[in-house]
């Protein structure tokens, strides 16, 4: 089942529709639960390599419904530590759990300052208002 | 900007949750549960999409016959009152139009039911070819459209089964419709043509026989899946019936709008030719994407029947083959396909 709406508070996000949780160096990252639904049901995940490096602000991956195709943007820097692979081959587990079970990679952090660019839930919902 | 039109049953369409976007001019419903949701709903029981968008020409008069034998491909002489049939309208260099269903409704008279995006310069290119004892008139505005598709489609109307592109009068529940034995969906079906205004009556006893509301995100896999082609994406002006495998419409020893063109191309072979083909790599095709070699997308999805991505493109007549293994850019990744007989779902036979 689709999840319904909800941003947790304990995460970090980017106004791509991106969420990171951070774990001392590492960080998980995913997609939002406005994003997944702006898509639609997924049905393919195109992940990085395992030990690429990610850029803040630049798409590491693609994920796709049966209609549209969305560009990932990290909103961390890093290098790759873990693809979810669960994604990659049952991609619709984002639409049902987009914060958890729907992680997309995990990373170490390459600057752990940028976490300071990123919104709380507060300036990510405001971000959604007013687009 | 452009105001977008809207069908008889935008409304009930709301109602129904779906999500309405643009398409060819109108505000139509992509979805309402989900697209693979509704598209197994149509391949295992029984789905219901709003079409009223497409265009309805009425073509009278002694010479009505007369002239649509010039413009359509197909041969309109086979068709007796109650018969449909697939046909194209065609440009000089045996181009396509349009591609649209015929239905005979009297003995010089006709009704044409042809794509939202061509209704206006289908009925000019008629209109200008118009001679004296024909009249032509696009009555699109007069009629609701539904297609109601689906292994369990007939079962909950409760109605026969009859010939396929056939069609007569009737009535569901009370509404008068034109039942037509046509679908693009490849299941068992009718599309029912009804007054505009009786519309929602139409609508709401088609749900309240527990049919699936579905929206064009589910119309486009389920034709792609058996590979009907569509107009703008696979099949268009600038592409000759034959190269678009549409041959089997063109009836060439006929005299129509580009048939010495078609003739010419089916002589001495089609360069290039629309052929389905399926990932062997895990990617989506997408209309757009190049193909090694000289090729081009023109419809890709993910089959939801199959669950590997599928599509439709255009590739040099040497690896139009069945079994020829493509390459496909897939926004700058090379993944492989291979060419596949059509269609590229076939229902099981039970």
């Amino acid at each position: 089942m689709p999840a319904t709406e909800s941003y947790p508070e304990d995460l970090l996000y980017h106004r791509e529709h991106d969420w990171a949780r951070i774990d001392g160096d590492e960080a998980v990252l995913g997609v939002t639960w406005y994003a997944v639904d702006a898509l639609g049901e997924l049905v393919h995940y195109e992940p990085p390599a395992e030990g690429a490096t990610v850029q803040k602000d630049q798409a590491y991956g693609e994920v796709e419904s049966v209609k549209a195709v969305s560009d990932v943007i990290a909103p961390l820097s890093g290098e790759v530590l873990e693809v979810n692979d669960k994604v990659v081959s049952a991609p619709e587990t984002v639409n049902d759990d987009p914060y958890g079970q729907g992680w997309l990679i995990r990373i170490r952090l390459s600057d752990p300052a940028e976490r300071d660019a990123l919104l709380d839930v507060d300036a990510y919902r405001q971000v959604l208002a007013e687009s | 900007m452009q105001t977008l039109r809207r069908t008889p049953l935008f409304e009930q369409h709301l109602q129904a949750g779906a999500r309405m976007v643009p398409f060819a001019g109108w505000e139509m419903p992509v979805q309402y549960e989900g697209v693979l949701a509704e598209h197994r709903a149509v391949r295992t029981d029984a789905g219901v999409f709003d079409v009223s968008h497409m265009g309805e020409l009425d073509v009278e008069g002694p010479r009505a016959d007369e002239l649509l034998q010039g413009l359509l491909s197909n041969d309109l002489r086979k068709l007796d009152v109650g018969d449909a049939q697939y046909t194209l309208l065609t440009n000089e260099e045996g181009g396509i139009l349009d591609d649209l269903i015929v239905y005979r409704t009297a003995e010089h008279r006709f009704l044409l039911i042809v794509n939202a995006a061509n209704r206006d310069t289908d009925y000019e290119w008629l209109a200008e070819r118009e001679v004296l004892g024909s009249d032509i008139r696009d009555v699109s505005d007069e009629y609701g459209l539904l297609a109601v598709q689906g292994p369990n489609a007939l079962a909950r109307l409760d109605l026969a089964k009859e010939k396929p592109f056939t069609w007569a009068m009737g009535e569901l529940d009370g509404v008068e419709v034109m039942i037509n034995r046509t679908g693009y969906t490849g299941e068992e079906g009718v599309e029912l043509a009804c007054m505009a205004d009786d519309a929602p009556a139409l609508w709401a006893a088609v749900l309240a026989r527990g049919v699936t509301p579905c929206g064009l995100g589910a119309r486009d896999t389920l034709r792609l899946e058996v590979c009907y082609p569509l107009h703008g994406n696979d099949i268009g002006p600038q592409w000759d019936a034959i190269s678009s495998g549409l041959g089997w419409v063109c009836a060439l020893g006929t005299e129509f709008t580009g048939v010495e063109r078609l003739r010419e191309v089916r002589q001495r072979g089609p360069e290039r030719k629309l052929v389905a083909f399926r990932m062997t790599e895990r990617a989506i095709p997408r209309q757009g994407m190049a193909i090694d070699g000289g090729g081009e997308v023109t419809s890709g999805s993910l089959s939801p029947m199959l669950e590997v991505g599928i599509g439709l493109g255009y590739v040099p007549a040497a690896a139009s083959a069945p079994g020829t293994e493509l390459t496909i850019d897939v926004r700058g990744r090379s993944r492989g396909a291979e060419v596949v007989t059509k269609p590229i779902y076939k229902r099981e036979e039970t």
